[in-house]
């Protein structure tokens, strides 16, 4: 029978692939389970930020923040669950439960906190661009004029620039940062705006220093807290309590330092607990 | 009801979306003619270079061959299609790659369509003193156009659909469009409902158009 | 090698065949050259870009396995999913009963008339308002959904291709011996057709591995091309570097798969010449010999 053959040989192939993708999806603790492990949502593509490294761990400010606070909570290093949440399910990941607590470039606003509640702020940072180092055409927003500006899909930043401060700016929007800094290092893009935080910790990379530099322009304000569920009143004043400490016991400045320093970024000082900088 | 609608260009969207499948299929179409030639060709390596580029552009994902059109060459080789402003570039680009992805599958079904072509034809020419690109233009060629409007057809209803992924560089076509407003606006359905629709009246009636070409013009044998 | 569309070649055919692979190689080589010189300038060659992948295995585990392993597991389950609904809607279109096949029609018209990237959007969107799936498995869900309604209603079209295919004699056949209609297509014709349709099925495959990459590039889905981004990221935004390696790896995996589906199709037709009257095989579209020797690729 050359069905049942060919049959059996299907089913052969369909095993081989079931067995080779279910050793992938081993389980991961659904973090506010048990009270053991403590899953934090983070970005795992930012450099300086939170970024997963060749090793499999996690680095970046924002990682260094979640640490610290889940380790005044009362968590140890290891129980720690790192998990990558994108910017478009960040209240969907804290209204569901999915993850304790967010830290990934997270701005408080009016529109979210009405989703969720905020713990913080833990760092001001402000729209920014990025250009090459030896590039001094670019001296104020209006400036970007005619310049090929580059950002990310679904990001608003670039289309801050262009409605509010320079009209005729070209825009050009990619899936990841990566891509815009191949074209900026390649001077085809003039100019990569977003969050100067991230900027930093993208020009302090070890392939890229002393090539880019911050032009420092304070375009907006952009409060980083920690999202937590809404209502959590316990939970929010633990982690203003442990942010508190943080930035007392100079961990937060040491962290700014590691993270961002390279790249010449002028940090604010350490924003007030619930001071929001419109 | 359609209020969401404001202020947005839908139908510009629509538009660019038409743009590039029209270009796309255009240049598909010469640039597949000549693979196909060149898979029935007598110089061995062009037989060869034609199999391996059917072979290559055929297993890589579309998104990846039109991220490498903007970041490879454009971002690093400079090429600018001879236009200065992003979006046209991101727009000829977009062209570009869509037509050499599909010229693959061009080729392919005009290469099946070769086979229809009676053996006696290429003889008779032949006979007639006709040289190999003769052959092929006057004699097979068009007959096995013919033969295959209708898969043809099917690669062209394909182009359409596959011109969504060219948001992956910024070219601001209808599903582009979409997505900004699904994040912005709360009418989920209606938009899906809305875009799902013109997609329809994009494709549908290419498929029943070219279906009846194909019968039209079907060599009767 | 000759062929029916040219003669045999005499010296000097062959001296002009060598004239053209000459021009041919030169202008390859200045369009490599071209490239190369292009990517040499702007440093994209230049070994720290490119050395990840070649001196640790640390690129390898941590981003590019796991995105494959990604983009298997959506490919698989839309496969495996989409193969019984596209069988039921390719029987469907064959009913004798208006009310099951103008229904069947329209429905594999419509998904098959709609970018696939659109419908994983709508999917994802749709999930994401109105049920409560993970946030961690929705993108999973969205592109499975995406390739299931669009491959199903492709895969209905090659169901009904192959019944199509199937002789006559099969259907009359069965029906003599007093079966059903339900019991002549369940146990005669739909076994027949998917066998000989298994090398356009395994072809599919090639296509919607392809497809997965737009969960990746548009949505949020963690596959094989998604894992540039954290990849580049570490190693100084080499991302030519990256999307190559990747596209190599794309090359590969769908390679196996098209030979695996050549291979089938010879199989199945050496077996079928084997037996005589075993079923369809791949449908021949010619009676006559063909022009060109086929190289016994499905689609």
């Amino acid at each position: 029978m050359q069905l049942r053959k060919v049959t059996a040989a299907s089913a052969a192939v369909l095993a081989l692939a079931l067995t080779a993708t279910a050793c992938g999806s081993d389980k991961k603790d659904s973090g506010s389970g048990d009270g053991k492990k403590i899953t934090i949502g983070i970005k795992i593509d930012q450099p300086g930020i939170g970024l997963k490294t060749p090793d499999g761990k996690f680095a970046g400010f924002d990682v260094d923040v979640a640490t610290y606070v889940a380790k005044e909570l009362g968590y140890k290093a290891e129980d720690i669950v790192f998990k990558e949440t994108k910017s478009a399910d960040r209240e969907t990941a804290i209204e569901r439960g999915d993850v304790k607590f967010i830290a990934a470039s997270y701005s408080i606003n009016d529109e979210r906190l009405q989703k969720v509640d905020f713990a913080g702020p833990y760092l001001l940072a402000h729209q920014d661009i990025l250009v090459r180092a030896d590039d001094d055409s670019i001296k104020s927003p209006e400036d970007l004029n005619n310049k090929k500006l580059c950002s990310v899909t679904g990001s608003t930043s670039a289309k801050n620039v262009k409605d509010k401060l320079a009209p005729k700016a070209q825009l050009q929007t990619y899936g990841g940062y990566s891509e815009c800094l191949t074209g900026l290092e390649n001077k085809v893009i003039d100019a990569l705006t977003t969050d100067d935080s991230i900027l930093a910790g993208y020009a302090s990379q070890a392939n890229f220093q002393g090539k880019f530099k911050l032009a420092g322009f304070k375009m907006t304000n952009e409060n980083y807290g920690i999202g937590l569920k809404k209502g959590d009143a316990d939970l929010k004043k633990k982690v203003n309590d442990a942010l508190t400490k943080m930035v007392s016991d100079g961990s937060w400045e040491k962290a700014v330092k590691a993270n961002f320093g390279p790249a010449n970024y002028k940090n604010e000082p350490a924003p007030k607990i619930g001071n929001i900088v419109k | 009801m359609f209020d969401f609608l404001k202020g947005y260009d839908l139908l510009g969207a629509f538009w660019v979306t038409v743009q590039l499948t029209v270009y796309s299929a255009l240049g598909s179409l010469i640039w597949g003619t000549l693979l196909a030639g060149m898979k029935v060709s007598p110089v061995p390596l062009m037989r060869g270079f034609a199999t391996a580029y059917v072979n290559v552009v055929r297993n890589i994902p579309l998104t990846v061959i039109i991220v490498f059109s903007s970041l490879g060459l454009y971002q690093t080789l400079g090429v600018m299609l001879g236009a200065d402003v992003i979006d046209d570039i991101n727009f000829r680009l977009a062209v570009l790659a869509l037509a050499a992805y599909t010229a693959a599958f061009v080729c392919e079904a005009l290469r099946s369509g070769i086979n229809t072509v009676p053996v006696g034809q290429a003889e008779a020419a032949r006979a007639l003193g006709l040289s190999f690109t003769q052959v092929l233009r006057l004699i097979i060629l068009p007959q096995a156009f013919r033969a295959v409007v209708n898969p043809l057809s099917n690669v062209l209803i394909a182009l359409t659909k596959n011109t969504t992924v060219a948001s992956a560089i910024g070219v601001v076509e209808a599903s582009y469009l979409m997505k900004d407003m699904i994040e912005a606006e709360a009418q989920l359905i209606l938009i899906s409902a809305v875009f799902a629709f013109g997609f329809i009246v994009l494709t549908l009636p290419t498929g029943l158009i070219l279906g009846w070409v194909s019968k039209k013009v079907a060599v009767k044998r | 090698m000759s062929s029916v569309l040219y003669d045999a070649q005499g010296p000097r055919a062959k001296q002009r065949n060598i004239l053209y692979t000459v021009l041919f190689v030169l202008c390859a080589a200045a369009v490599v050259w071209w490239v190369y010189d292009g990517l040499a300038e702007k440093h994209q060659l230049d070994w720290i870009k490119w050395k990840p992948f070649f001196t640790s295995s640390q690129p390898w585990e941590t981003y590019i396995w796991p995105g494959l392993q990604s983009t298997l597991k959506a490919a698989f389950f839309a496969l495996i999913i989409a193969l019984p609904l596209g069988a039921l809607f390719g029987v469907g279109r064959l009913s004798d009963h208006r009310w099951v096949r103008v229904p069947a029609g329209v429905v594999v018209e419509f998904f098959r008339a709609i970018p696939v990237l659109i419908l994983m959007i709508i999917a994802n969107a749709v999930y994401s308002e109105y049920t409560n799936i993970n946030t961690d498995d929705r993108p999973l869900y969205a592109v499975v959904t995406g390739l299931v309604l669009y491959n199903a209603s492709v895969l209905a079209e090659i169901v009904r291709a192959g019944i199509h295919t199937l002789p006559k004699g099969q259907g009359e056949a069965a029906k003599a011996l007093g079966m059903r209609k339900g019991q002549t297509m369940v146990f005669v014709l739909l076994p027949q057709a998917v066998t000989a349709m298994l090398p356009a099925i395994v072809s599919q495959l090639v296509v919607i591995v392809k497809d997965t990459a737009l969960g990746g590039a548009v949505m949020t889905f963690p596959e094989l091309l998604a894992s540039v981004r954290p990849m580049a990221a570490n190693y100084g935004a080499n991302t030519i570097a990256c999307f190559t390696v990747i596209a190599l790896i794309y090359l590969l995996v769908n390679f196996a798969l098209t030979s695996f589906a050549s291979w089938l199709e010879r199989w199945l037709r050496r077996n079928k010449k084997g037996k005589g009257t075993a079923p369809g095989g791949a449908p021949e579209t010619v009676g006559t010999p063909s022009l060109v020797v086929d190289d016994g690729r499905a689609v």
